[in-house]
């Protein structure tokens, strides 16, 4: 079933057109990736798709609702990981239901509840700068989780993290997924991430930002180590790549 | 180890630094470098502060309510301006200059002004300290607010929150360590505030006390009071410094791995 849809949209800064005439749409429980070089216009169609932007032309659909414009459906986990240095993991994590307008004790217990499906417990506590940097992204992803259990637009989630560090994050994001099974579009500009793991790719290029090729990743059982040295893994990449220098 | 050390040692050397000072100052006053009757010993002085102890705590007692209810209406009102100049940009534009003009204009000129408008009573040292307080309150918590992180009140907007709730969640607590930066200056402010309007007129109050010891060339008196004007106001900044740490628990914790 098809969860998120954007069709058609295009949107100018100072008579300068950013994006052009982009569709998607992410089914449920799909990881989709976004993938292009800096500056081709991915973040400025996040902001569309959450709502903080109004498109020139073009709509957005959630379940079949228009929500063009409307903030709050969708959420949304920002470049930084954005984790209010003055609250507790704890109390970072809940905002975004106490925002909605929750009781502070239920939004608390709610969140409490996921620390450990995100591999984060016993830092309830704890202040974020008491964190290392992955287990910060853990914690904003969780956040992002209790803000909508619909469909989740990551930009950039890991390019902050070191690649030892990613690594660790890839395969715990992908059994992390398999949990909740959150509906998730990502932003990313490394072509290995979003092979190893999207269900989808949408590569976008050009100036203004198309959507110039899109590539199904058929996995096997396994996404781990063995996928990324396999020979299909390499064809993906090889294909990818035909896009952008074709483009 | 080696650091801590290095703290004490400097620790140590600021009050070396003064009881030299004391010992210089004796040592001027008893081989009669300066005349008794113009700079008293640190002993007089001290004797002094003990003789007079009752009455500089009966003066301390108006001086330090006058500074408590002028600093308390001063951070109300610094409050309040501050919000609405964060708020309404026109408000901004319109407030700013006369803000900065009220700081041009020297204390000691409009105190006695006062007096003549409110009377001998509190009220017009009242009025003065809250002149002098709100001005760094009002600016401290504006740059806080303004200093709040532009990405974090857009991650609200996407949660839909409200203006109050980015307020509530994001303006207001990036404005704390600013807040208390202000409050450490308003502090010393308030106290010194309320000496000088205290000097102009009034019944009690340490510059009552002040200006009755300098008419009878008490200069024991004199030097008493100010050294007891300076304690006042190093531990309501050291209060100061407690109550920020009570209320920014996050500030100074370390990753610890």
């Amino acid at each position: 079933m098809t969860k998120l849809i954007a069709s058609n949209i295009t949107k100018s800064y100072d008579n300068k057109e950013i994006v052009k005439d982009v569709s998607l749409k992410v089914d449920e429980g799909e990881i989709v990736c976004l993938l292009g070089i800096s500056g081709v216009g991915k973040t400025t169609l996040f902001n569309i798709i959450s709502g903080l932007l109004i498109p020139d032309q073009g709509k957005v659909l959630l379940d079949n609702r228009d929500i063009t414009g409307q903030a709050g459906h969708i959420s949304y986990m920002l470049q930084k990981d954005l984790l209010l240095p003055y609250k507790t993991v704890l109390d970072n994590v809940s905002l975004p239901l106490i925002i909605r307008g929750e009781n502070k004790n239920i939004a608390r217990e709610k969140a409490a509840g996921y620390f450990k499906i995100f591999g984060i417990d016993g830092n309830q506590h704890k202040y974020p700068n008491q964190l290392s940097g992955g287990m910060r992204q853990r914690a904003a992803l969780l956040r992002t989780y209790l803000f909508s259990q619909k469909v989740a637009l990551l930009d950039e989630p890991f390019s902050a993290l070191d690649a030892i560090t990613k690594s660790t994050m890839h395969n715990w994001y992908l059994n992390v997924m398999e949990k909740i099974k959150l509906s998730t579009l990502f932003i990313t500009h490394d072509i290995d991430e979003s092979i190893t793991l999207s269900n989808r790719i949408y590569v976008m290029t050009g100036k203004p930002g198309q959507i110039t090729g899109e590539i199904k990743i058929e996995h096997q059982k396994s996404r781990g180590e063995e996928f990324i040295l396999s020979n299909e893994f390499i064809d993906y990449k090889k294909r990818v790549l035909d896009i952008l220098n074709n483009s | 180890m080696i650091k801590r050390l290095q703290n004490i040692t400097t620790k140590i050397s600021s009050y070396i630094a003064i009881a030299g000072i004391i010992i210089i100052w004796q040592l001027i006053s008893i081989m009669e470098i300066i005349p008794r009757y113009m700079l008293p010993s640190p002993v007089d002085v001290i004797r002094a502060f003990i003789l007079d102890f009752p009455l500089l705590m009966h003066h301390s007692k108006t001086t330090l309510l006058e500074a408590f209810f002028g600093l308390s209406i001063g951070i109300l009102l610094g409050f309040i301006v501050a919000v609405v100049m964060d708020r309404f940009h026109f408000a901004y534009k319109a407030i700013y200059p006369v803000l900065i003009i009220t700081q041009t204009v020297p204390t000691v000129a409009i105190a006695p002004l006062l007096v003549l408008w409110l009377g001998y009573g509190m009220a017009p040292k009242i009025t003065l300290i809250v002149i002098v307080t709100f001005f760094p309150i009002t600016i401290g918590l504006l740059d806080g607010f303004m200093s709040a992180e532009h990405d974090a009140i857009k991650l609200l907007k996407s949660m839909n929150a409200s203006e109050g709730q980015i307020f509530k969640h994001i303006k207001l607590p990036s404005s704390i360590s600013h807040f208390f930066a202000s409050l450490r200056i308003s502090v010393s402010y308030s106290v010194v505030g309320a000496v000088i309007s205290e000097w102009l007129g009034g019944f009690d109050g340490l510059g009552v006390y002040m200006t009755r010891v300098k008419k009878s060339y008490s200069f024991d008196k004199m030097f008493a009071v100010i050294l007891l004007i300076s304690f006042i106001s190093l531990l309501l900044m050291k209060g100061v410094a407690v109550l920020q740490k009570i209320s920014m628990p996050w500030a100074g914790k370390e990753k610890n791995l």
